[in-house]
Order: structure tokens, then sequence, then C-alpha cells
């Protein structure tokens, strides 16, 4: 089969354009969440979308409407998180450990209810973005949007407030406002992230572009772009490498952002070296 | 600034509290304290380790709450305060810096502008002049697009100053700015303020364990150790009985012989 005819398949368009909006978004936001040392949040936040998954399920609702059903759950989710660190003077990590547990719990009792764990609740462990449908397309398409205009829109207020939350309150920022637009938006990528690389996975779709990018980037700008293209460009090689070689596309997009890292580590050593010689 | 509106100010207090106190979990840091600063003064801050001197510049930004007592930012309580970019805001320690955040010279400074703008907020190739102008000012022109991870104690220090100074603020508020100076950067830097403070009629409170600056640079003097001790003219602090009570016999001389 020729590498081009693999373009050719619905499921593969949907898949491929589905995943690189949702690796993008979530390579986007990496950047602001692994400065902030919130990167974990990525895993705690899954951990939530299996607990409103298995509900979802056990009230029969399957595709984009499982999705849908668990955007409030995991939004709440997200600032239940925030107001912990702010009133239980936990630290951040404290925090989305305790989120996650209720998740992950509530998930595992939800699911024993309702059954059993069927082979859809499983599909969400491991995610399948070959099984993407329409409505699921439509679905990431309308949330990058959302996603991406907010973005833009805080960008500035977003970077203020990585850079130092105090330096940013100072300077009339309203922090509490950008913190938590900052989770909700990372909560809205995650639901997504689920069909792309699985709850198990989901955190190194967040990590991984922008520990990359960190290694080597030259200005603020310059180490979100990085991110996004890395986020862009290994979710399209995943799928087709995946599909070619027959292995499971979440494991194999995540190899190839493992592999993204290495070289720009190697690369940043490189520089340092000659820089230094 | 305008200088018309620094005129007017000279008629109104820049800074004003009154019974001013915060409580901490630990207990009480700031009790009573009820000062009024004016537009043009330089206030040298000092006073031993807990003494509240940093908690009391953070509740007049409110970054500390107040649990008595009421502070006043240019006439306007601290609470409703809005007119941030009036603030110019120099924290006491480096560790402000993640050294893996990858933001250039510019771009940290560009930060500093940001209390000027609305959402969705954007820098204008006025800001950009302007950043360049404070970048020369502090001689940092040179390194503003190295990552401001990789930039040595001192210069960081200076790139917060720039960041502090972008706005052209009414108030500028250091907490320890000196710290991680060396002699010679620590001398550049405080004439640099005495300049700011002189010559653009910027009022400065500086938060310092440095007292010989204090005699140097600063107009006035507020020795804090949770309450006033002593606030007024660096004259009338060298003439009073407090000078040597707090600190020590020889003091006069090491403190209020200018050079």
């Amino acid at each position: 089969m020729a590498l081009v005819e693999i373009f050719s398949y619905g499921f593969i368009q949907r898949a491929l354009l589905a995943g690189t909006l949702i690796s993008v978004l979530c390579s986007v936001l990496g950047v602001f969440l692994v400065l902030r040392r919130l990167s974990l949040i990525g895993d705690g936040l899954a951990h939530v979308t299996f607990g409103s998954t298995a509900i979802a399920l056990a009230l029969k609702l399957y595709s984009a409407a499982s999705l849908v059903a668990s955007l409030p759950i995991v939004l709440c989710a997200s600032l239940g998180i925030l107001k912990l660190t702010e009133k239980a003077r936990l630290s951040g990590d404290t925090a989305i450990g305790i989120v996650s547990a209720l998740g992950i719990s509530a998930g595992i009792i939800l699911a024993s209810i309702g059954g059993g764990y069927n082979v859809d609740l499983l599909s969400y462990l491991f995610g399948n973005i070959l099984a993407i449908s329409s409505e699921e397309t439509y679905l990431a398409l309308v949330l990058f949007v959302v996603v991406m205009l907010l973005v833009r829109l805080f960008f500035h207020d977003l970077m203020a407030v990585t850079f130092n939350e105090e330096l940013a309150r100072v300077s009339g920022i309203r922090t509490n406002l950008i913190n938590a637009v900052l989770v909700m938006l990372t909560a809205l990528s995650v639901v997504l992230a689920m069909k792309l690389v699985g709850i198990m996975l989901i955190s190194s779709l967040l990590i991984l572009p922008a520990a990359s990018a960190l290694q080597n980037a030259r200005s603020f700008r310059g180490c979100i772009i990085w991110a996004a293209l890395q986020g862009g460009v290994t979710v399209i090689a995943g799928i087709v490498v995946s599909f070619v070689t027959n292995l499971p596309t979440s494991a194999t997009i995540v190899i190839l952002n493992l592999l993204a890292l290495a070289c720009s580590f190697l690369a940043r050593r490189l520089v340092t070296f000659k820089n230094n010689n | 600034m305008a200088n018309t509106t620094r005129r007017n100010e000279s008629v109104q207090s820049v800074v004003r509290t009154s019974g001013l106190g915060c409580c901490y979990r630990e207990g009480r840091v700031l009790e009573a304290v009820s000062i009024c600063v004016e537009a043009g003064d330089y206030v040298g801050i000092v006073g031993p380790n807990g003494s509240g001197k940093s908690t009391f510049v953070r509740c007049l930004m409110g970054l500390c709450r107040i649990s008595e007592g009421s502070a006043e930012l240019f006439g306007t309580s601290t609470d409703r305060f809005r007119e941030w970019q009036r603030i110019g805001y120099l924290p006491q320690s480096l560790n402000v810096i993640n050294p893996v955040f990858p933001a250039t010279v510019e771009e940290t400074v560009a930060l500093g502008l940001l209390s000027r703008t609305r959402l969705p907020r954007s820098i204008s190739p006025d800001d950009r002049g302007r950043i360049v102008r404070t970048l020369e000012l502090l001689d940092i022109d040179g390194i503003r697009h190295k990552l401001i991870g990789e930039l040595s104690g001192g210069q960081q220090q200076r790139v917060l100053l720039a960041r502090a100074l972008v706005n052209q603020p009414d108030l500028l508020i250091l907490d320890e700015p000196t710290a991680a100076l060396d002699p010679d950067m620590r001398d550049r830097f405080y004439r640099l303020i005495g300049d700011i403070n002189r010559t653009d009629g910027v009022t400065v409170l500086l938060v310092t364990h440095d007292s010989g600056a204090i005699g140097k640079h600063a107009s006035k003097m507020l020795y804090l150790d949770k309450k006033v001790l002593f606030y007024g003219s660096f004259e009338e602090f060298c003439h009073s009985d407090e000078m040597t009570m707090l600190f020590g016999p020889n003091s006069q001389h090491l403190m209020c012989h200018r050079h």
C-alpha cells in the first residue's frame, strides 16, 4: 500500500485532524503548566475523566456525548484543585493527588456498579484516536478554537502569572482569574486528549513537547511555537507510523515525543559544548 | 507620568497608613503603623529581621491582608486601588526568577507594561521604545535578547529593576534590592535610584538592612520593629535619642556623616 493511500481513509483524516488539534492544545498549555510545576495536573484530571466517563457510560452515553458529559465534572475538578491550593494551604501536587484519588476511586466504584469494566471504558484508558467519530472531531475543532482564542486573549497575563504571581498582581493582573482560566483550559484539553492517548498517557502530551521546547528555546514565544510544532508533528508521524507498523497509536505518539525530547537535550548539550570550546 | 501630576501630588500623600496592623498565623507582625509619605520622599525602611518591613510594603500592594487600620495609595484605599501603572515594585529575592523560564530580557521587561493595557493586551511600538530606553538607562540593552535565567544575579536584579521602572512609576517600592549585588554594583544601584528620585521626583520606599545606604541616600527614615520606633527626616533621626539606642554609640559617625 502506498503511503499516500493512508490519507484517503476517512478515519485516518479524522484522526490526523483531531489528533493534531488536541496535541497542539496540550503542548501550548503544557508550557505554562510545566513552568508552574503543575505538569501532573494532566494525570489528576485524567483520573477524574475516568470517573466521569464511568458515569457517562453507566448512563448509556457514548462517543461525543460521553465527552460532553465529562466536561462539567472535569472543569469542577480543575477548580477544586485550585481551591485546595489556595484555601487548604496545600501544594499543587498534593491537591492534584487528592482530586486524582477521588476521581479514580469514584470511577472504580461506578464502573463496578455499572457492570464492570466494559470495552468502552478500557478504550479510554489507552486511547484510540483511529476510532474517533465525526462528532468527536467537530467537538475537538470547536474546543480547539475556543481554547486558542482564550490563550490568545490571556497570553500576556498567563505569561506574567507564570513568571511570578506576586509581580503579576502588582501589575494589576487578576491572578485568581488567570489561574482559573489556565486549569479550566487544561481540563477541556484533557477530556479531548483522553481519546487521543488515553488516561494513562495524557500527561505526556502536556509535559514532553514543553520539556523539549524548554531545552533550546531562545524566547517565551519561541518556546510556545516549538512545543506546538512538536505536538503537531509527532501526532501526524505517530498516526502514520503506527498504521504502517501496526503498533498502538497512543504509545507510538508518546515514544516519538520522547525521541524528540532526547534529540532536543542532545542538541542543547552540543551547543553548550561548542560554546565552551 | 506628567510633571503636572507630580506637582498635584505635592499636596497629596503618596502613601498614608492609619493604625495599620497585620497578623500571620504565627502572631502579630505589624501593629498600629501610622505614617504619611509625601510625593518625592525617599524613605529608607529599616529594622531587625522579622520586624515587619517587607510585610509593611506588601500590605501596601495588597499582597498581605491588613487585619486592622487602613492604608491608602495616592489617596485611594489599597483594596480599591487600581492604578498599578503608578507603582514599580522590585521584590526581596531573586528567587522570583525560575532559572528555566525561557523569557528574554526584553520579554521580561515588557511584562512591567501590562498594567497600562487592557485585554487583549499587546505591546505597541511606543511600548517597545519605552522598553529600549529603560534598558539603555540601566545599561543592559546589550543583553536584551539573552534569556533571563542565563544572567548573573546582578544582571537579573537590573532586569527586574527595569521591569519596575519601564512604566515610569510615581512610586518605586524596593524590597532589599541589593542582596545579590557586589559592593561596586550596590553603589551604582543606589546612585541610580537617588538620581531617579531627585530628577524625576519619583517617591521611593526602600526596605534594607544597609543602614549606611540609608544615611547616604534617603531623605526619611522609618524604623520598624512591629511598631514604628522612629519616622521622620534623616536629619531629625541623626539628632534623636533613638539613633544611639537603635544603632549603637558609633552610629552617628557611621550613618550621619554623608560623603
